[in-house]
This record gives structure tokens, C-alpha cells and sequence, in this order.
């Protein structure tokens, strides 16, 4: 499998992301957001964490519509696999790849810490390395988490089975503890959790690697 | 040509910085202060000269950049 991981200006878990994609038995290529197409054969984007252009407008707006999004936006559409992270799931809504908003925490602080997180679907490439129900620990780190939709928008994601991931008690106010969602074709994911920060024991738990050897494993050589 | 944009966010979306500087407003002793909502001016310096075609494409650069209207309203002025 080869994955792309994205690097804007302001960016900061690029590289754990890629080391994260890696590990799992990636080819990974980076791509910086000037780049107008994506490499060749890439079947998976990563969209990393940090604070692309200095969360300047909205977190990820800018990013959202930078050269490299437009790439981003059609490999999606040719079904290809995104992964957002933190600031790369706030990117995702933005450029309404993934439906909703990521507001400012409910408590307004930034919060840093480690959290469990319910895996609320197995039916998804990221996902089907756990069972539904179980109990993880993925850090957090971010200020706007706070998960938003419409009521509409939430009875969908619920009813389509399209909530990867409830935080157990609840960091920042999003709403139905709702820390991923995944696309309609549940080949985009977007998280605030950081799994690409669980991928080593010395370095705070192994959790996340589950997620990238899952994905790895959907395009395993049958 | 200049235009102002403000932008707000949605009735019924929660404001938690709104809420944070009506409780500040409280504790300085502005009393009856029933709510706050916390919104952006952003002002832009056009070259347009027609009135209408500013509005035209200042109201695309909202829908397109300047707000997310998943969960924010605008309005345009054109000065």
C-alpha cells in the first residue's frame, strides 16, 4: 500500500504519520501542499495534525482550499482511502469531504491528555481490527474538537452506522461524544484523537497501531 | 470599492466564547446581560466599481472561504 501524508505550512504531526504508516508496512511519500496532483498509485491520504496556517479564518479552512486539496478532493472521488487526523479532520469537514464542524471546546481550553475512546463500528477499513464496543486510549491534544451538525446530520451518521469513534467521557463538548465519523463510502475517516501518537510502547500505548495495520490490511495481496 | 462582511454563527449552534465573555461581563458587574454572541468582521478593498457585481463576488468568496455555512451566516455590506 502506498500512502501520501500531506505537510501544509503549520503542520506538526506530519512526520509521526508518516513513521505511523510505515511501521504498519506502508510506502510512504510525502506531499506538500503546493502540489497540484498527488504521486502515482497512492491509495491512501493522510491528512496530519497540527495548526495549518496558523488556524488563521477557521481551523483548516485554509488548508482545505490549498493546491493540494483540490488532489486530495478527487482521489476521494475516485474512492481513494483519506485518513484526517486532528487538524486533517477539521481540513476534511472543510472541504466537505466529512459532514459537520469542529468548534471551539465547550470548556474553551486546550486540552492535552490521554482519553478512551469507544470504537462504535468495526465496519471499516480503520476500524476492523477492533470489535465493536471495545474501550481504546488514544491522546488528545487540541482546542477545537467540539464535534457540531445539524440534527439531520446526526440521525444520518448514526442511522448509516458512520460514527467511528465515542469518547467515553466527553473532553470538549461535541456532540454524541462523537470523536470520528466516517464518509458515506467509509473510506474517509476523520478523528481528533491521534492514533499515529499510540504506535510504540515506550511512547504512550500501541492502541493506534491497530488502526494502520486495519488499513494496511484491506489491501493486503489477496 | 469596499466591502464588509460579518459572520456569525448560526441561531442554535452554541456559542461557548459568547457564553465565556457574557459570564466575564457578569462578573465585572454588568448586570442584564441575557446573552453574547461572538461573530467576525472581515473587511475587503475591491477594485470592482459596480455595486452589484462587488456583492456578487463578495458573496461568492463567503460561500466558497470566508464562512463555513455548515454552521455560520453572513452578511454583505458594500460601502
Amino acid at each position: 500500500m502506498k500512502a501520501a501524508v500531506v505537510t501544509f505550512p503549520g503542520s506538526n504531526c506530519d512526520r509521526d504519520l508518516a513513521v505511523a504508516f510505515a511501521r504498519a508496512g506502508a510506502e510512504v511519500v510525502r506531499v506538500w501542499y503546493k502540489d497540484t496532483a498527488l504521486p502515482a498509485g497512492v491509495d491512501i491520504v493522510g491528512i496530519p495534525g497540527g495548526f495549518s496556517f496558523g488556524d488563521y479564518l477557521r481551523c483548516g479552512a485554509i488548508a482545505a482550499r490549498s493546491p493540494v486539496g483540490r488532489a486530495v478532493a478527487d482521489h476521494a472521488a475516485r474512492g481513494g482511502f483519506v485518513l484526517g487526523i486532528c487538524n486533517g479532520f477539521q481540513v476534511l469537514t472543510e472541504m466537505g469531504l466529512l459532514p459537520g464542524a469542529l468548534m471551539r471546546n465547550a470548556g474553551l481550553r486546550f486540552v492535552c491528555k490521554p482519553v478512551t475512546l469507544t470504537v462504535a463500528t468495526a465496519n471499516s477499513a480503520y476500524t476492523g481490527g477492533w470489535a465493536r464496543g471495545d474501550r481504546i486510549i488514544l491522546p488528545v491534544a487540541h482546542h477545537d474538537g467540539n464535534y457540531t451538525a445539524d440534527a439531520g446530520t446526526l440521525a444520518r451518521l448514526t442511522g448509516e452506522d458512520r460514527i467511528a469513534f465515542t469518547y467515553a467521557e466527553n473532553p470538549n463538548g461535541a456532540m454524541a461524544d462523537i470523536a470520528g465519523v466516517l464518509s458515506a463510502n467509509r473510506r474517509v475517516l476523520g478523528l481528533m484523537p491521534h492514533p499515529e501518537r499510540a504506535v510504540d510502547a515506550a511512547l504512550g500505548g500501541t492502541d493506534g497501531s491497530v488502526l494502520f495495520r486495519s488499513v494496511l490490511g484491506a489491501f493486503a495481496p489477496v | 470599492m469596499k466591502a464588509r462582511v460579518h459572520v456569525m454563527l448560526k441561531d442554535g449552534v452554541l456559542d461557548p466564547q459568547g457564553e465565556a465573555v457574557r459570564h466575564a461581563l457578569g462578573t465585572l458587574g454588568f448586570a442584564g446581560v441575557q446573552a453574547v454572541r461572538q461573530g467576525k468582521v472581515i473587511e475587503l478593498d475591491l477594485s470592482a466599481t459596480d455595486r452589484a457585481a462587488a456583492e456578487h463576488q463578495v458573496r461568492a468568496m463567503c460561500e466558497t472561504l470566508l464562512a463555513n455555512t455548515v454552521i455560520e451566516t453572513f452578511t454583505v455590506e458594500i460601502a
